[in-house]
């Protein structure tokens, strides 16, 4: 590895960075959208449409700013703002290239699993302040969501951490040099990949939202560039969970040496924010008890009995199990 | 017993299970490959649309062949108009010919519905295969006689009215239209 680079650029960058990727992908999923539906979407501001971001931003930032009177103001302005504060707090441990890496936290995934739980903060605060039935059913079904999913989000992830021997992601990284961990953790890899849907609210999964049967569900109450960030938090919520699902199972920056790691990394997650999209393309919303019911009765043992068998597997190839006295 | 229907249970989750993921990854593959599909849009502006002949749209007054109107001024386009847009006012000529004075269509109540074709006598009113009239001046909508006339006979070449029509008019006198006999001299007795 060359000299370290300076932490300021890294934050500048990865700000820079995910600041214009969030808005980016707003266009993004539009124009694939359209492509999964025969159609061409925003293709007329801009090369590609590209410019219609700015012109959503622009018309957001006109939109009146408006705080029901019933509402309860103070917690109702700070419900967007955990949302991006928590899924920009996530990123600080996400390695884009060796060295790329805001804090090289030795805890990394669990600082994910608890900025990601702190994020369902913001749904809950958001719906309850809002002083709205559908808000609140909304916000209610959020935290029930979440906080489930966040069990076996948890779970999932502990089979590439028996793998790798660290909770740091560059270190996860770095020992999938022989294989990537989505080949021995392919269920870890699937229920991670569903929990990550639910945990970010998307399409199969976004019964918080269900605007077919809670109008906008916690945020129907929410305008301007509140909601703003409600949807900028969206999508830098994809693009959290595509880039950890590419760090933990698909080698990170690791490539053939024709493009540099950055490219590899940035390649790989936008496969999978691809794949957000086509599942959102794609799927129908289960309904609120069938998501409950998925998660608790099928995913959660799937979990269990993939770590189970983990452990046991590394256990036997050390040959610890050999001392164990009966 | 209770073993077989344990076992019934866990096969019959395994099944579901494995069909609906299976049902799930196909939508997905389905839904992915409408990537290669052909588009549906039309580039509107760009791209026109292709409207069949018998669109309704925008309303012309024809000509006959000679290039004389054909519209003779009859008001049953007016009568047949449900929102009341057409108005004219008939005038004969030196030849006794019947055509419009003045003959307005207010496109803003307009609705399009083809019964003052329908009503026409003569083929001289005709929706066509245009739609593209926006204004951004409301009293831009209403159409005179000279915007309506075209020079042309639209969906009825070779239609000429008053060389079908037994009513005499200046340079053709009655028995003289196409396909008309001689009238016949009713106080005669010759057969």
């Amino acid at each position: 590895m060359t000299e370290p680079i300076n932490p300021w650029f890294i934050i500048g960058g990865v700000l820079a960075g995910l600041l214009t990727v969030a808005p980016g992908l707003i266009w993004f999923e539009r124009r694939l959208l359209a492509l999964w539906q025969d159609r061409y979407g925003p293709n007329r501001a801009g090369p590609f449409g590209v410019l219609v971001v700015l012109a959503d931003t622009i018309k957001l930032f006109f939109k009146e700013d408006w705080i029901p009177p019933f509402a309860d103001k103070a917690v109702f302005v700070i419900a967007p703002a955990i949302v991006a504060i928590t899924v920009l707090m996530s990123f600080v441990i996400v390695p884009f290239a060796p060295g790329v890496i805001v804090v090289d936290l030795n805890i990394g995934i669990l600082f994910f699993l608890a900025m990601s739980s702190m994020g369902a903060y913001s749904i809950i605060l958001g719906g309850w302040a809002s002083n709205n039935k559908y808000a609140l059913l909304g916000a209610m079904r959020g935290a029930a969501q979440l906080i489930s999913y966040e069990v076996f989000m948890g779970l999932s992830l502990m089979g590439v951490v028996l793998l790798s021997g660290s909770f740091s992601l560059q270190d996860i990284v770095n020992s999938q040099k022989g294989m990537w961990y989505v080949v021995p953790q392919f269920i870890g890899f699937v229920t991670f990949l569903i929990a990550g849907i639910a945990e970010t609210h998307r399409l199969p999964f976004d019964i918080p939202e269900a605007e077919s049967e809670l109008i906008a569900g916690f945020h129907s109450e929410y305008s301007s560039m509140k909601f703003g960030l409600f949807f900028v938090g969206e999508y830098l919520g994809i693009t959290l969970i595509s880039a950890l699902v590419v760090c933990l199972f698909f080698g990170g920056w690791l490539g053939p040496d024709f493009l540099p790691p950055l490219v590899w990394f940035i390649l790989k997650t936008f496969v999978f924010i691809g794949l957000f999209i086509l599942l959102r393309a794609s799927m129908p919303r289960p309904r609120y008890d069938q998501l409950m019911e998925f998660g608790w009765k099928i995913i959660l043992p799937i979990t269990l009995l993939n770590l189970v068998v983990t452990a046991v597997i590394l256990l036997v190839q050390s040959g610890a199990v050999m001392n164990i006295k009966f | 017993m209770g073993n077989l229907k344990l076992g019934f249970v866990i096969w019959n989750l395994k099944f579901v299970i494995l069909t609906s993921m299976f049902s799930i990854l196909q939508s997905m593959w389905l839904v992915f490959l409408h990537m290669f599909h052909k588009r549906e849009t039309i580039q509107y502006p760009e791209e026109k649309v292709k409207l069949p002949a018998r669109w309704r749209g925008r309303i012309v007054l024809t000509r006959d062949p000679d290039m004389g109107e054909r519209c003779v001024g009859c008001y049953l386009c007016a009568a047949a108009c449900p929102v009341d847009c057409i108005s004219l006012q008939a005038t004969e000529d030196e030849n006794g010919r019947r055509y419009p004075e003045f003959f307005r269509i207010n496109f803003s109540r307009c609705i399009f519905c083809g019964y003052c074709e329908e009503a026409c006598p003569t083929y001289a009113i005709q929706l066509i295969p245009d739609f593209e009239m926006g204004e951004y001046n409301r009293q831009n909508l209403v159409y005179e006689k000279e915007d309506l006339l075209i020079n042309g006979e639209g969906k009825y070449p070779g239609y000429n009215y008053y060389k079908v029509a037994g009513m005499a008019i200046g340079g053709k006198d009655k028995g003289q239209a196409e396909n008309e006999e001689p009238p016949l001299d009713i106080k005669s007795l010759e057969p």
